[in-house]
């Protein structure tokens, strides 16, 4: 039998969320999975938080990971991978873009944003892994590559090859190929 | 391996699949209003060949446009959300009646979760109740082959067919086989069957016992129709489940048996009883109301049901198991963190002019779309919203409770495409009957909160085409409208002034708020200079930041670092743009009385 595994990605609306789900869906089936990806449009995409989850295996009933139950999470924004902790257990692998976007409350000065929020997950022990997806999409030149950088850093974790996610990248990319493949093959070296 | 778009397998939505399935099974004629979960479909459909789509003003005229083209032979699909059914409703409850020519499909897409609506209704109540099959797939591949299949039942039992989904159908994405595209068999022409079309009483009485023939008919046929299955397990827990509460309990208790329900009506009342017969304990799972388990006890099997799974929300395989007592092991509480809402874009125009209105002490009825988040503070300028079009006829009630002291205390708030939807015959009944309420039309000149969809007044159509786009200022002097004022929503001095003159007025006035989405296509390209603001000059007064701008943010000093900035020991912090988000909208700048925020250099 395959391995199977859940993964959450999580973020705030426009980060490009749901092409990084979307390429790793690709990578999982070319690589002889059965996945399912279950995404949120509509009013909950406006500026606000956003979760994508995508199962794989040899065979996917659920669309939706239960609660405590996703192997990965891929944080696009830092607080929101706190947000999602329910879904996480003691063997989770979560990887948190080290960016901070302020949601209304913080940006009106009636909160703050808080600090050393990613102890929340390792004073449980689950495993993070901080890069700063922005630094490497401006590192090689293309300032929208930060989400491909975050799945590059996601795909050692997977039973995928990384010739199958670059073959993945030149299918679904459509400009800047080269740019998005440095920003996944800086990604991967964040969690090799 | 699976090959991912491969000639025959892809990788599709619930929606997409449904869009395939209705070009595969010869749909020519498609019409709805968009609503999520249900939008994308009549999107990719649009897409592809030898199909008329359309966006109609509202459901019930998309399903109206259904019925003529299906009776003259075409294969017909209609699309809504739950709550568009509602307004859908009147035709669909005579259109079982009349029954088609051409099969017709409505697909019906439920929101259990209120994800992006506000209610969480359940339709499968409206199969029953306007006699009409319903089909519920659990996947975007079963999606696929449904459709394809409620066409031919439409067509072999003369009714029109109702395809349920919820949002984790339509927003899900698996692998979907897909086909090549066959035509219906009905020649496509002007048919006159008066005793069929003409619900007259005489006709439609006789028409009544035809839809009780055709319901004992297709009971016969949902108990050898595939989509209903018995998947033998373990004996001692048997489950009857449909739609997506299939694969959560296949999920929870994979060797468990199961009777999946594919036509939640009529229901498979044989197969129901002999499933019920040969398992030990019989329970029911399925999202939201009662409805399966209220037919199975009617027909004197008794089941577990609803007094253990949640009736509320959403369900998942981990709600299962646990309303049926099985360990879930040990879950992380949720971390205390600030909210993180929706809000409207930067630059939006609703802003402006929902601050603007943040000004008087009046009720404001709202309405549906993007500007629903005008309720959320900082804005907080929002006192009711119940349903597409209801923001005029609210203030016109309340103004006539209130009697003399309602003069100039209410105001409604409608978008543009609401307002096509359903805001007109509001506003006339306010010109009619003498109301004094104010109505704004926020005309952003597209359907924004599902996506961008054109509506009557954007000018194109669905499918691209340049199209006729009406005069709100025109419309609304034909309904007798007397004070028609127009102003652009960034310039919020205007809109303050012209709310006051508007707002005080003792009879009905339109305040038409016109400036575009700053999603839509032209928007994007337009080169748009951002703001920034001036250190030096802040003095943290926060006027900016009461609009809620998500470029805008406050940043906190204490009084040592404001000393080392000059500024005064008091001011508690200063307000920063971000010119990646900002695009220049100027609002904010109207606001700063220390000129404090100007477009920033080089860009």
């Amino acid at each position: 039998m395959k391995p199977s595994g859940n993964i959450l990605f999580c973020g705030v609306g426009g980060q490009g969320i749901l092409l990084a789900s979307e390429i790793t869906a690709f990578a999982l089936l070319e690589s002889g999975y059965d996945a399912k990806k279950s995404e949120v449009h509509g009013m909950a995409q406006r500026g606000g938080s956003v979760v994508a989850h995508l199962r794989f295996g040899d065979k996917v009933y659920s669309p939706l990971i239960d609660p405590g139950k996703a192997d990965f999470s891929v944080a696009f924004e830092t607080m929101e991978a706190v947000r999602y902790l329910p879904f996480l257990n003691k063997n989770s692998k979560v990887i948190v873009n080290m960016h901070h976007i302020a949601p209304p409350a913080v940006a009106t000065g009636k909160m703050t944003y808080p600090d050393d929020i990613l102890s929340e997950l390792t004073k449980r022990k689950i495993a993070t892994y901080r890069m700063n997806g922005f630094d490497i999409a401006k590192a090689v030149g293309e300032i929208r590559a930060a989400n491909i950088a975050l799945v590059g850093a996601l795909s050692t974790f997977l039973p995928v090859t990384d010739e199958v996610f670059l073959e993945v990248l030149k299918k679904r990319i459509p400009r800047k190929l080269d740019e998005n493949i440095a920003a996944f093959m800086q990604g991967r070296k964040v969690t090799q | 391996m699976t090959q991912v778009s491969s000639e025959n397998m892809q990788w599709l939505s619930g929606n997409e699949a449904i869009a395939r399935a209705a070009w595969e099974a010869g749909v020519t004629v498609a019409s709805g209003y968009p609503g999520t979960p249900s939008t994308e479909i009549l999107e990719n459909l649009s897409k592809y060949n030898d199909v008329y789509t359309e966006w109609a003003p509202n459901e019930k005229v998309g399903l109206e446009v259904g019925l003529g083209a299906s009776f003259a032979g075409a294969r017909v699909l209609v699309t809504m959300k739950h709550v568009g059914l509602n307004v859908a409703a009147d035709p669909l409850f005579t259109a079982s009646y009349t029954g088609v020519r051409g099969g017709i499909v409505i697909i019906n897409a439920d929101d259990p979760e209120m994800h992006s609506s506000q209610n969480e209704q359940d339709n499968r109540n409206y199969a029953f109740a306007a006699k009409l099959p319903m089909l519920e797939p659990s996947d975007p591949a079963e999606a696929r082959l449904m459709l394809k299949k409620a066409f031919e039942i439409s067509e072999q039992f003369d009714t029109p067919v109702i395809l349920r989904t919820t949002t984790r159908v339509a927003h899900v994405k698996g692998m979907v086989e897909t086909g090549e595209r066959q035509l219906g068999p009905i020649p496509v022409e002007i048919v006159k069957i008066p005793e069929k079309f003409v619900m007259l009483p005489g006709n439609a009485r006789i028409r009544r016992k035809v839809i009780a023939e055709r319901q004992e008919k297709l009971a016969n046929f949902v108990e050898s129709y595939e989509g209903n299955r018995i998947e033998w397990g373990d004996k001692k827990r048997g489950f009857i489940t449909g739609g997506i509460s299939y694969l959560y309990v296949k999920e929870a208790f994979p060797d468990a048996s199961v009777l999946k329900i594919g036509s939640t009506w009529p229901l498979p009342f044989d197969m129901i009883r002999d499933f019920a017969s040969q398992v030990e304990e019989l329970i029911v799972v399925e999202e939201l109301d009662p409805f399966l388990e209220t037919h199975i006890k009617a027909h004197g099997i008794p089941c577990i049901g609803k007094e253990k799974i949640p009736a509320i929300g959403e369900l998942n395989s981990f709600i299962i198991k646990k309303a049926l007592g099985e360990d879930t092991g040990e879950i992380y509480a949720p971390v205390e963190i600030p909210p993180r809402p929706p809000n409207m874009c930067p630059g939006c125009p609703h802003r402006g002019l929902f601050y603007s209105l943040s000004k008087y002490d009046v009720f404001i009825s709202g309405d549906i779309g993007c500007y629903t988040l005008g309720f959320l503070p900082p804005l907080s300028a929002m006192d009711s919203c119940i349903c597409m079009g209801a923001s005029i006829g609210v203030a016109h009630g309340m103004e006539k409770a209130l009697g003399e002291n309602g003069k100039g205390k209410t105001v409604a708030v409608i978008g543009d495409s609401t307002f096509l939807h359903s805001g007109i015959t509001g506003l006339t009944n306010m010109v009619y009957n003498k109301s004094a309420s104010t109505v704004i039309i926020l005309d952003n000149r597209i359907t924004a909160m599902t996506g961008h969809q054109p509506n009557p007044a954007s000018g194109s159509t669905l499918m691209g085409e340049p199209a006729n786009s009406i005069a709100f200022e025109e419309l609304c002097r034909a309904l007798g409208v007397k004070h028609i004022r127009t102003v652009n929503p960034h310039e919020i001095d205007t809109c303050i002034k012209v709310l006051k003159e508007e707002i005080e007025r003792p009879e009905p006035s339109v305040i038409i708020a016109r400036a575009p989405c700053v999603l839509i296509p032209e928007e994007r390209k337009r080169k748009k200079t951002p703001l920034t603001s001036s250190l030096d000059k802040c003095t943290g007064c926060t006027a900016c930041i009461r609009i809620g701008c998500p470029a805008i943010s406050w940043v906190p000093i204490t009084p040592e670092e404001g000393v080392k900035l000059g500024k005064k020991k008091k001011q508690k912090g200063y307000s920063r743009i971000s010119e990646d988000l900002c695009n220049g909208c100027g609002q904010c700048r109207t606001l700063c009385k220390f000129d404090a925020i100007a477009e920033a250099e080089g860009k």
